[in-house]
């Protein structure tokens, strides 16, 4: 498999807000560094996995990957093309070909706009074909998301649907451009269980049909390690175990790894809890911890750690990890 | 002895313009003590309304309109509204969802615990409530002098135990954890369900954990009570729930979870929706949407049946020669 995205030591640093007294008091300006110097690369046609809690910086890494926030530095590359150096035009076209799904589909829905027009938009930002052709994609657009019959959908306002309905309704906003590569941001966190698994099942079947590339964000690691193909861990703006899913799930290597995955409640009451939690809590981004940014919370945590930063190393085949001291 | 809490018939609705709401539909259980209920089912099932209702706090359109919730004999729908103030907090109580407006931004933490000791007993001393007060942070891992902060200097994981520390503070005899988790990290999570475990294990608690993670209540509950649009479908063991699940939903639900350990037994989707409750589908609530269908669903709704250790609605288990 080619590489679709490369990311090449990606930073974004956002400046923190502060009263104008305070601006005045201190002449040092502070930053959050929501990502902080990370390398990855997402292959065409699979499902690459950004996990972390919140604070990480999933969210904004996905963000950078559709170019919706500029870097502070660093590249990515979608189809070889550096998407920061992309001009109007071709900016436009890659915007065609990357598109978002975003997690609280009752704010990603206008109110106001009927959900037919809400869909067919993307049609006519680009022109694509007349007027009766971008209606009937739309009304096969809904038919292919499973809102059927599509005509007694078309006219409906996003508050007439059901949360599950409304997240198909984001789904096909962003494929009827017939994407490549969609970033999907918690897409089913805010549904119930039951359709949970209707709507990544979705996402599945329109990957197969139109050889999708998706990048899947979430906190959620069961979900994570039921839908993606590779998965990126991420903590405090850096990521600290990357793989192909069944590794990093089977053998985590990571400590921070380890104490995600044993923190999970299993559904299963005969299962013998064998946690490993962290002490504390994820520290502020603005000034993180130096070295390893998790040696504060590990229990493998030596002098080392807190003195030099550790980088990710190749651990096992397309398996690296970034840590003095890995699990075995 | 009758048990801690004997629920009967509870038939809770909601007046809205729409219609009314039929949140909670004759619902009976009973708790013993020491024992944990773990309440699950999908958004809108009833599951928060019936806890709420224990307190006797339904939010208005809602509205109790039958049923008993009898406490150690004492049916807590008969008891006059002063009484049932002063049973909230000392013997019943409530970790609820979300600590961020759960607590009073312009309150510190001391004077949230020192309110509530001096509300339940005027006679207390503030130096008394506090020197509790910092007993009690100590407890809960949060640390005594944290006292003076406000709850916008905690984390959410911190905030949660602030909660947990408020709803315990009177040594309840039961306590209504509703999602007590569900906003928070992996990570903390289990750093609260810990706390959790250990409190309850100290303090011998009683409690009913209402969640939608079949995860959490796998891991905290003696008991397991299913809901589906306002009725419980299923209700017993937590080990015979998981193991054999008796009603499809149980089975449906338990299998649409996400499961770390076998991603390939996990994830299955239940079709369809759950239903508007304004008017429920006829019959068994759950027909439309169930994979065992037949003849009688539609027509009739099916009763609670005893079925070994269990207590299940659905007309598979009808007593019926088949």
């Amino acid at each position: 498999m080619s590489s679709l995205v490369e990311v090449n030591d990606l930073t974004k640093y956002f400046p923190v807000q502060k009263s104008s007294l305070e601006a005045m008091l201190s002449r040092k300006r502070e930053f959050v560094r929501a990502v902080d110097g990370i390398s990855f690369t997402i292959k065409r046609e699979e499902i690459f996995g950004l996990v972390g809690e919140s604070g990480s910086g999933k969210t904004t890494t996905g963000r950078l990957l559709l170019r919706l926030v500029e870097p502070t530095s660093g590249e990515i590359r979608f189809g070889g093309d550096n998407i920061g150096e992309l001009n109007s035009e071709s900016l436009r076209r890659f915007r065609r070909r990357a598109q978002m799904i975003f997690q609280d589909p009752t704010a990603a829905l206008n109110p106001r706009m009927r959900i037919g027009p809400a869909i067919k938009h993307g049609l006519d930002i680009h022109q694509i074909g007349s007027h009766p052709e971008r209606k009937q994609e739309t009304l096969r657009m809904f038919e292919r998301v499973g809102l059927t019959p599509p005509e007694a959908f078309y006219d409906k306002y996003p508050h007439q649907l059901s949360g599950g309905q409304r997240q198909r309704v984001v789904i096909g906003r962003a494929m009827i451009l017939e994407p490549e590569f969609a970033v999907a941001d918690e897409p089913v966190a805010m549904v119930d269980v039951s359709i949970r698994a209707q709507i990544l099942d979705l996402m599945l079947s329109l990957k197969k049909e139109f050889g999708l590339t998706y990048a899947f964000i979430t906190h959620d690691l069961a979900t994570a390690n039921y839908f993606c193909d590779s998965i990126a861990i991420m903590y405090l703006g850096r990521i600290v175990e990357v793989g192909p899913r069944e590794d990093v799930f089977k053998s985590p290597r990571h400590p921070y790894t380890v104490a995600l995955m044993s923190s999970i409640p299993v559904p299963d009451p005969k299962h013998k809890l064998q946690r490993l939690i962290p002490r504390g809590e994820i520290p502020s981004p603005i000034n993180p911890p130096s070295g390893c940014r998790f040696h504060p919370r590990c229990p493998y945590a030596q002098a080392v750690c807190s003195e030099r930063e550790p980088q990710l190393e190749e651990i096992g085949p397309n398996h690296d990890v970034a840590c003095f001291f890995p699990r075995m | 002895m009758p048990p801690l809490l004997d629920v009967q018939e509870l038939t809770v609705e909601y007046f809205t313009l729409k219609g009314q709401v039929k949140a909670v539909t004759g619902v009976n259980f009973s708790l013993e003590r020491g024992a944990t209920l773990g309440l699950v089912g999908e958004s809108a099932c009833g599951k928060s309304t019936l806890g709420f209702s224990i307190l006797r706090l339904v939010p208005p359109p809602g509205r109790i309109v039958a049923g008993k919730i009898d406490l150690e004999g004492v049916n807590l729908l008969n008891v006059p509204l002063e009484a049932m103030r002063r049973i909230r907090g000392s013997q019943v109580s409530m970790i609820f969802q979300d600590p961020m407006t759960s607590l009073n931004p312009l309150m510190r933490i001391r004077d949230h615990f020192v309110e509530l000791f001096q509300t339940h007993d005027p006679s207390i001393k503030r130096e008394e409530a506090v020197s509790r007060t910092i007993k009690l942070l100590d407890s809960l891992g949060i640390g005594g002098d944290r006292i003076d902060d406000y709850p916008h200097q905690f984390s959410g994981g911190m905030r949660q135990r602030v909660m947990i520390g408020l709803a315990l503070a009177l040594e309840p005899k039961l306590v209504i954890a509703d999602e007590p988790t569900t906003s928070l990290d992996v990570i903390v999570e289990a750093q609260v369900l810990e706390l959790l475990k250990q409190l309850r294990e100290k303090h011998r608690l009683t409690l009913i954990l209402i969640t939608h993670n079949i995860g959490i209540v796998a891991e905290m509950a003696d008991l397991v009570a299913v809901m589906y649009a306002g009725q419980i479908a299923e209700i017993g063991p937590t080990e015979d729930m998981y193991g054999d699940p008796l009603h499809p939903y149980t089975k449906g639900l338990l299998e649409s979870a996400p499961n770390v350990l076998h991603p390939e037994h996990s994830m299955r989707p239940i079709p369809g929706t759950p239903p508007d409750l304004v008017s429920p589908p006829s019959g068994c609530k759950f027909h439309p949407r169930c994979p065992k269908v037949f003849e009688p669903c539609p027509l009739r709704e099916p009763l609670p049946i005893h079925q070994g250790s269990r207590l299940v609605a659905c007309h598979l288990y009808d007593q019926v020669d088949h």
